[in-house]
């Protein structure tokens, strides 16, 4: 019971830890509705032209965009969520203070970034949407039950966008520099989310490859749901399942590079 | 004379600090390598974005792939020489918080070659790579009927364009002295008008194309020139010699910047630390 205390104060740590900047938080809204504009224009002269293009329509193209633009820094699809902290430290040798805590360092981390998550739905998230809809037309669910399975599954994307971010991160053990991982990371990242373009709107057989890889679980899945395109309980299992997996191998990896620790600095 | 001594003072100063940046960079020639290519990919996802949209439509507002290849092609690498040369100007927010801008006001050098080589980041050749290879795929398919002006007219649009994105950073680096925390902004102008420019006017609503026309006048990057070369309307019915305003138009945009930076340096208050 205890520890469950733990994990939520470095949530909690990490929710405040963001939620300090407002100037910041405003400007990535702002830069997050320009960006939003631009998608959508692109993408209405692309549905225009291809009605029903991977199944969508014009209005759910729209809400797809906006819904990109939501949860671009919720889910740190181009990384910069808590990962890059931990890689900082993993550089510097800070991380064996953190080895010494008496507490799980993936659980810790997972704790504090899924805090700054949360921060950044409500804070950078809901305006660029409620913009969005406010001046295009989108297709959104009526009924309640719908928005909650939503939330469900973007709760899930926030697990499975950290599993990636954390395999990324321990590969600083070796790397030491991490500007080749955080690119990788990055293109990866906003290609295979489908932040460019949907997912399911990628041509065959490609669109069917991302549409089975983790990156799907973090935009396609939620999407999906509020959509009505997807069972929930389908892109749940989806997103729990690769969440497992990641955080598996984010264990995996952590126990081979703890064991092999040498610190820097000194 | 006096002003011209100061320029040479200020690229001479600019060349000292790139280079020492540059050599900073080459102690890990590894990771350096992979920046380059990960900055070509990474730059490159917008293209492969329009490459999967043109991949199930011939058409995007009316524009043919060769034919937005050119517009991408000529907004990337205009950009693409801005965000070389002055692109790391947003370490400037961060220095001004930390105090560490202190530094550089105290440095026998014009602070503006100071702040527009920090961190200089010669990964970003891969944006501009990219940039020239789409441009050049354009050029190559694109059915044009060349004249001189036209063939002109394609350097004149990279020149001036990149002149254009520079100004932008330099104007969104003062507004760090003022916005602070709120650095982000400037993305919005940089990033997003670069790639705004990137899809044919026609796709955009017509008071999004008014305001990069007339307000911020990003159209004259490639917008208004590209069709004249490509033989298509102008946006917004613009007269024939708008073509050939890019030019005026980047000097506009220099002495704005200028302005807009000695009003931002005059402003800084130091944290004192």
């Amino acid at each position: 019971m205890g520890s469950g205390r733990l994990y939520a104060a470095v949530a909690a740590g990490g929710f405040r830890r963001y939620a300090t900047y407002r100037a910041a938080t405003a400007a990535g809204v702002f830069t997050n509705t320009v960006f939003g504009i631009i998608l959508v224009y692109t993408y209405l002269a692309l549905w225009d032209e291809r009605p029903h293009l991977g199944g969508y329509d014009q209005t759910q193209a729209v809400t797809y965009a906006w819904l990109g633009q939501a949860l671009y820094s919720t889910l740190a699809i181009q990384g910069g969520g808590a990962e890059k902290d931990l890689m900082a430290r993993i550089r510097t040798g800070e991380i064996a203070v953190d080895l010494y805590r008496p507490a799980d360092l993936q659980l810790w981390w997972l704790a504090s970034d899924l805090g700054r998550a949360v921060f950044q739905m409500l804070g950078r998230g809901v305006i660029p949407f409620t913009f969005g809809a406010l001046f295009f037309s989108m297709a959104l669910p009526q009924d309640i039950t719908t928005w909650v399975a939503f939330l469900v599954a973007v709760a899930l994307a926030m697990i499975v966008s950290f599993g990636i971010r954390y395999l990324a991160a321990l590969m600083m053990f070796w790397l030491m520099d991490d500007r080749g991982v955080t690119q990788t990371m990055m293109i990866l990242g906003i290609f295979c989310s489908g932040m460019t373009l949907p997912l399911n709107a990628f041509p065959d057989p490609f669109g069917d490859i991302v549409q089975s890889l983790p990156w799907a679980a973090q935009l396609q899945m939620p999407a999906n749901v509020l959509m009505g395109e997807v069972s929930p309980w389908h892109a749940y299992a989806f997103q729990a399942g690769w969440a497992v997996v990641l955080l598996a191998a984010g264990r995996l990896l952590q126990s081979a590079a703890t064991r092999r620790v040498v610190v820097q600095g000194g | 004379m006096a002003e011209a001594t100061r320029l040479g003072e200020g690229l001479r100063a600019y060349r000292l600090i790139a280079g020492m940046w540059i050599r900073s960079t080459m102690t890990y020639r590894t990771s350096f390598a992979l920046t380059v290519v990960g900055n070509l990919l990474i730059t490159g996802m917008d293209f492969a974005a329009i490459l999967l949209m043109f991949s199930q439509v011939d058409s995007l507002g009316g524009w043919t792939l060769p034919e937005v290849a050119l517009l991408y092609g000529l907004s990337a690498t205009a950009f693409g020489f801005a965000d070389l040369l002055l692109g790391s100007m947003d370490v400037l927010g961060g220095r001004i918080r930390d105090g560490s801008f202190d530094t550089l006001l105290v440095r026998p050098a014009p602070v503006l070659a100071q702040v527009g080589a920090d961190q200089f980041a010669l990964r970003r050749l891969g944006r501009i790579t990219q940039g020239v290879l789409v441009l050049g795929y354009a050029l190559v398919a694109v059915d044009v009927e060349w004249t001189a002006a036209k063939v002109l007219l394609v350097p004149v649009m990279v020149v001036c364009g990149a002149v254009i994105f520079g100004s932008l950073f330099v104007a969104g680096a003062a507004f760090q002295f003022v916005a602070q925390d709120a650095a982000e902004v400037q993305n919005a102008f940089t990033y997003g008008g670069g790639t705004l420019l990137q899809y044919p006017p026609t796709v955009f609503g017509t008071d999004l194309v008014r305001g990069v026309t007339y307000v911020l006048p990003l159209a004259f990057v490639n917008w208004v020139p590209a069709a004249y070369v490509l033989g298509r309307p102008y946006p917004l019915d613009l007269p024939e010699w708008a073509a050939f305003a890019p030019p005026l138009v980047a000097g506009g945009f220099c002495v704005l910047a200028g302005l807009a930076w000695r009003a931002g340096l005059r402003a800084y208050r130091s944290t004192g630390s």
